[in-house]
């Protein structure tokens, strides 16, 4: 990699404050697209702004309607939560089964959504539970916070602190790894909850995670796999590569929806 | 001690130090004052180089040197030499363009080394290669078989017309010709062998070093041969006679055929050290490794078998392509001819076998052998074509096996493509492997697979392989460049210990242990006392190394013979010591004894008469008590078996899931069984990897968009069933243990039963055949293609 300067700041004000006076140094929550990035020497930040010292971004609290996970908390940690088990079983669930057991244990909630790959599983979960995103500015609401492949609403100088999930009334994840780096070629997050019926399709999408709305009014009429079945997924605007079509991709969109709803019960 | 001999189950003694990081690799290996080589490799499949500008550079902090195509060319030095040459069916040499370490005036694959950056650490290595400017005129490229045989298709080298490496065949043509005259019924297939990176865990490194007070030069490299690389790049490449060249192949994690070959990087750090006169260092990273290793398989083929009406094959007609990449690598030739064609017979009396094979350039990373190495392409072509044979005949898969098989009464069985099978029971693993699988209750578990909604599929595949190799005469006869003969050297020391100089190499197979207990069984010693030493060029005597599963076959052969003038002398040694004639002398146990009395004398007691020869047969003995051997088989082993493979289908995605998997070889003498089991299994891992997730893809460009892990789909753990391995074995025939090998088995006789399989679960669907690997996505595509007909009917 190139050189950098590496900063470990104690606060969220001190990251911004660091952020701010550089507009070419980065953030760092768990590394787990950044550091392989550096490696590569496709990235050449003039400093790293590395969040694992900011004490305050870790951590889960559960609400009578919502649970509340903060930035810098690690997949493995949202995954063996028992109150997240309890309260969303889905996303807990899903985290369990990001990456393998290093990434889960130094990947973060607030790292994988602010990076937003088309192939990441959490903003499945954030866009199909209508979650809130917390930043040191604002509350960003999912659907206004994915704007495109690698790219979302978040200002440089602007630090995701938390994620907010109303809790649904029923919720699942599904997705087909890519066999070989077994990221989501295609994965479907459905929920049913106080925003309604929501199915967000992760990995398929050329500019990142989508709303699938054709699938959410036919599950909005009748919450059953067999009210998917007549609903087709548009090949426009999905991916196609060595491993899929964009054909085999939206077949796959219907497959893993209907198993998510099946699996949400 | 517990039973530690030949068939014991014993743990391999390598595994303590590998699994706690205690292994000595090549990258572990730091010289004093080394520096770090970065390779600038080509970015496009063929361009000419126009020019290269290093001067931003050499003027870059902690460089030391930036060298070029032209700074070897100036110093004379020799291309990367191939070790085996293939004759045209006119008997004229095949084409064997240049193959410079550095490319001069044209890049001719993505990966090509083009120049080097030496520089005080690897980091500053990195940032001055992207100060070297290289002015590149792209031109039209030809990265695939099909791309390099179009009419008008860009040349790979200036003067191959058309591309074409050899044109070869095999075989008796008007013999084949008159037999498909009568056939009551011909199979056909057509079908690609999927072309493979072999991705061994370590990737490659050397480390080259100069002493100038000696003028000695020392590489260390991972290396499956280092006698074998310490001749090519000393006497062909860098011209430093063998006595001032030391090569050290230390630990290597995995081969699998791709480190045999001399690369150009051993040659660039050991001829750079020379001119630095400072340890230069190379490590890959695994996205060279993508594209700088030798990758794997890689032909188009057109198969025909004519039957009678029984169903018994007269005559096998078989045409192939065969991709060597942008260069020859070291035994690229050979794959696709002597170590391909001559299988053809497989395990069947087939009488007249014609193979033409068209070998050629394409703008690709250099192709040459990968576990099986010719061999998993001839099984899969020739048991899938039996397949497509008994659906031709109505047959089962079976039965027409059955009726083909070379009957076990039949050996030594000469084939109609060269080979003489020594040995071997056919039905008898096939049996093995029936039962074992429980083929008969299949339908039982297809039908209650389907009521799951699944698709299940078994497949079959009764295969051959030639291993062992090899008798030097008769691959010299066949265009080979070396001998494959084997060496042992066997020191008793003076206590009685023993230390053991093998020319095979371990990168995995586990050797150590092996070796161990076939000299503790020699000698009834423990494994205790015993020591294998290989991969050192001043340790070892100049042996061949370990590839083709020639170790135990050769290597181990050696080691007998060896142990056995050993044996001759301590009989000699012993009567002396208890006056006795040494004609009356027994060898037992570890015991020198006089026959018929409790009179003996131990081999260290032996051991220390020969290393301090006072009462001592001196006039008549020489003293010390170590013997080399060089052993050259006689032919090559042939070991065989059965493996059956079940799938299951998801319909809505074409996920294919391997859930019975049985293996039953007959791999001769089983030295160690648990090493054994292990070779099987890591072989029919990466045959189900061939069969299902692997493959190399290049776009029309030249670009490898299977470039990384992210897109090369490796097998995991998760991707392989519980495979069950078995053995049913017939002793080979012609070497002293009667072993036949077991390191590439698994990677031969597997793929063709996992594509059967698929095939049988889809045979619904109008299937017959699909080539590796199958994916989901393809699978998904004929299911999807076929579901209107299907609900139609």
């Amino acid at each position: 990699m190139y050189d950098f300067a590496y900063h470990r700041p104690s606060s969220v004000a001190d990251a911004v404050k660091l952020l701010a006076s550089d507009p070419d140094a980065k953030v760092m929550s768990g590394g787990m697209t950044l550091i392989p990035t550096l490696k590569q020497r496709l990235a050449k930040p003039s400093a790293i702004v590395d969040l694992s010292g900011i004490k305050d971004l870790v951590g889960i609290s559960v609400s009578g309607s919502a649970v509340t996970i903060k930035a810098m908390t690690t997949h493995a940690a949202v995954a063996a939560s028992a109150e997240v088990k309890k309260a969303i079983p889905a996303l807990a669930a899903m985290a369990e089964h990001i990456g393998d057991a290093q990434v889960r244990n130094r990947g973060t909630i607030g790292g994988s959504i602010a990076n937003h790959d088309p192939a990441a599983d959490y903003p499945g979960a954030v866009l199909a539970l209508g979650a809130t995103v917390h930043t040191n500015k604002r509350k960003i609401a999912a659907d206004d916070f994915f704007t495109g492949m690698f790219s979302t609403a978040l200002a440089p100088d602007e630090i995701v602190t938390a994620v907010e999930f109303p809790i649904p009334e029923k919720a699942a994840y599904v997705k087909f790894p890519n066999p070989a780096s077994r990221y989501a070629m295609v994965g479907v997050f459905v929920a049913k909850g106080p925003a309604g019926v929501r199915v967000a399709v992760t990995g398929a999408g050329a500019n990142g995670v989508f709303r699938h709305t054709a699938m959410e009014e036919a599950l909005a009429k009748n919450w059953s796999p067999d009210a998917l079945h007549d609903v087709g997924t548009a090949e426009e605007g999905l991916n196609g590569d060595i491993h899929a079509s964009k054909e085999y991709r939206a077949h796959l969109v219907g497959v893993m929806a209907k198993r998510a709803v099946a699996k949400a019960g | 001690m517990g039973f530690e001999g030949i068939g014991a189950a014993v743990r391999r003694r390598e595994d303590l130090r590998f699994i706690s990081g205690r292994g000595n690799y090549t990258d572990d290996i730091n010289r004093p004052g080394q520096l770090h080589a970065v390779i600038i490799r080509s970015p496009h499949a063929h361009a000419r180089i126009k020019g290269i500008d290093a001067a931003a550079a050499k003027a870059a902090p902690g460089v030391v040197a930036v060298f070029v195509g032209e700074d070897m060319a100036a110093d004379n030095l020799g291309g990367l030499p191939c070790g085996w040459q293939v004759k045209n069916k006119d008997g004229s040499p095949m084409a064997e363009p240049p193959h410079p370490v550095l490319a001069v005036g044209k890049v001719r694959h993505v990966g090509d080394p083009v120049a080097v950056v030496i520089a005080e650490s690897k980091g500053a290595a990195r940032d001055a290669a992207e100060l070297v400017s290289v002015d590149y005129e792209v031109l039209p490229a030809a990265p695939t078989l099909e791309a390099a045989q179009k009419p008008g298709a860009p040349l790979v080298h200036d003067g191959v017309a058309g591309n074409i490496c050899y044109d070869w065949h095999l075989g008796d043509k008007d013999a084949v010709d008159a037999a498909f005259a009568k056939a009551h019924k011909v199979g056909r297939l057509e079908l690609v062998n999927n072309r493979l990176i072999p991705n061994a865990m370590e990737p490659r490194a050397a480390v080259g070093e100069f002493d100038p007070a000696s003028g000695d030069y020392t590489l260390y490299t991972t290396s499956q041969n280092p006698h074998v690389i310490r001749l090519l790049m000393g006497a062909f490449v860098l011209h430093i006679p063998e006595h001032k060249l030391r090569v050290v192949a230390p630990d290597v994690g995995g081969g699998f055929g791709s480190k045999i070959y001399h690369y150009a990087e051993e040659a660039i750090v050991t001829w750079a050290a020379g001119k630095v006169k400072r340890p230069v260092k190379w490590t890959a990273e695994r996205t060279e490794s993508f594209m700088s290793d030798a990758h794997g398989r890689d032909h188009i083929t057109v198969a025909e078998m004519a039957m009678d009406k029984d169903g018994k094959f007269l005559a096998l007609r078989v045409h192939t392509q065969a991709n060597m990449g942008a260069y020859l690598s070291t035994f690229a030739p050979c794959v696709p001819t002597y170590l391909y064609a001559t299988l053809l017979a497989g395990v069947y009396t087939t009488p007249a076998i014609y193979a033409e094979v068209k070998a050629v350039f394409t703008n690709s990373v250099p192709v040459d052998a990968y576990r099986g190495a010719g061999r998993p392409e001839a099984s899969f072509l020739l048991e899938r074509l039996v397949d497509i044979c008994a659906l031709e005949m109505g047959l089962d898969r079976v039965e027409i096996r059955r009726r083909n098989f070379i009957p076990a009464s039949a050996f030594p069985y000469q084939t109609p493509v060269a080979l003489q099978y020594d040995s071997g029971d056919y039905n008898a693993t096939l049996e093995a492997c029936l039962k074992a699988a429980d083929w008969a209750g299949f339908e039982a578990r297809r039908a209650e697979a389907k009521k799951r909604g699944k698709l299940r599929g078994i497949g079959i595949s009764t295969y051959i392989e030639a291993c062992g190799i090899a008798p030097s005469a008769v691959v010299g006869s066949l265009g080979a460049r070396a001998g494959l003969y084997e060496v042992a050297n066997i020191r008793v020391n003076p206590t009685g210990s023993i230390t053991v100089f093998t020319g095979t190499h371990s990168h995995g197979q586990g050797h150590e242990t092996t070796f161990a207990q076939l000299i503790a069984d020699q000698f009834g010693v423990p494994m205790s006392q015993v020591e294998i030493v290989h991969g050192d060029t001043a340790k070892i005597p100049f042996g061949m190394g370990t590839y083709g599963s020639r170790s135990i076959a050769v290597g181990g052969s050696a080691m007998v013979k060896a142990a056995e003038k050993i044996i001759a002398k301590g009989k000699r040694i012993a009567a002396h010591l208890l006056e006795a004639s040494a004609d009356d002398i027994e060898f037992k146990d570890g015991k020198f004894q006089v026959a018929g009395t409790d009179r003996a004398k131990a081999l260290a007691e032996v051991s220390l008469a020969a290393y301090v020869p006072h009462n001592y047969p001196i006039e008549e003995l020489e003293p010390g008590l170590e013997e080399t051997a060089f052993y050259d088989p006689k032919n090559f082993t042939y070991p065989g078996g059965c493996h059956i493979c079940e799938v299951e289908i998801d319909p809505d995605t074409g996920v294919v899931q391997v859930v019975n998997f049985c293996a039953v070889d007959d791999v001769g003498r089983v030295i160690n069984p648990m090493i054994v089991e292990g070779q099987i299994q890591g072989g029919v891992a990466q045959g189900i990897g061939q069969a299902l997730l692997e493959t190399c893809v290049y776009d029309e460009n030249g670009q490898l968009l299977s470039g990384s892990m992210m897109d090369y789909t490796m097998p995991r753990a998760d991707d392989l069933p519980n495979i069950k391995v078995g053995t049913a074995i017939t002793l080979c025939t012609h070497n002293p243990l009667g072993v036949k090998g077991c390191g590439e088995v698994g990677a031969i006789g597997s793929p063709p039963a996992v594509i059967g399989a698929v095939v049988d679960a889809l045979k619904d669907y109008g299937v017959r055949h699909l080539d590796m690997p199958a994916t989901p996505h393809k699978l998904w595509q004929i299911i999807n293609a076929n579901r209107p007909r299907m609900a139609a009917e």
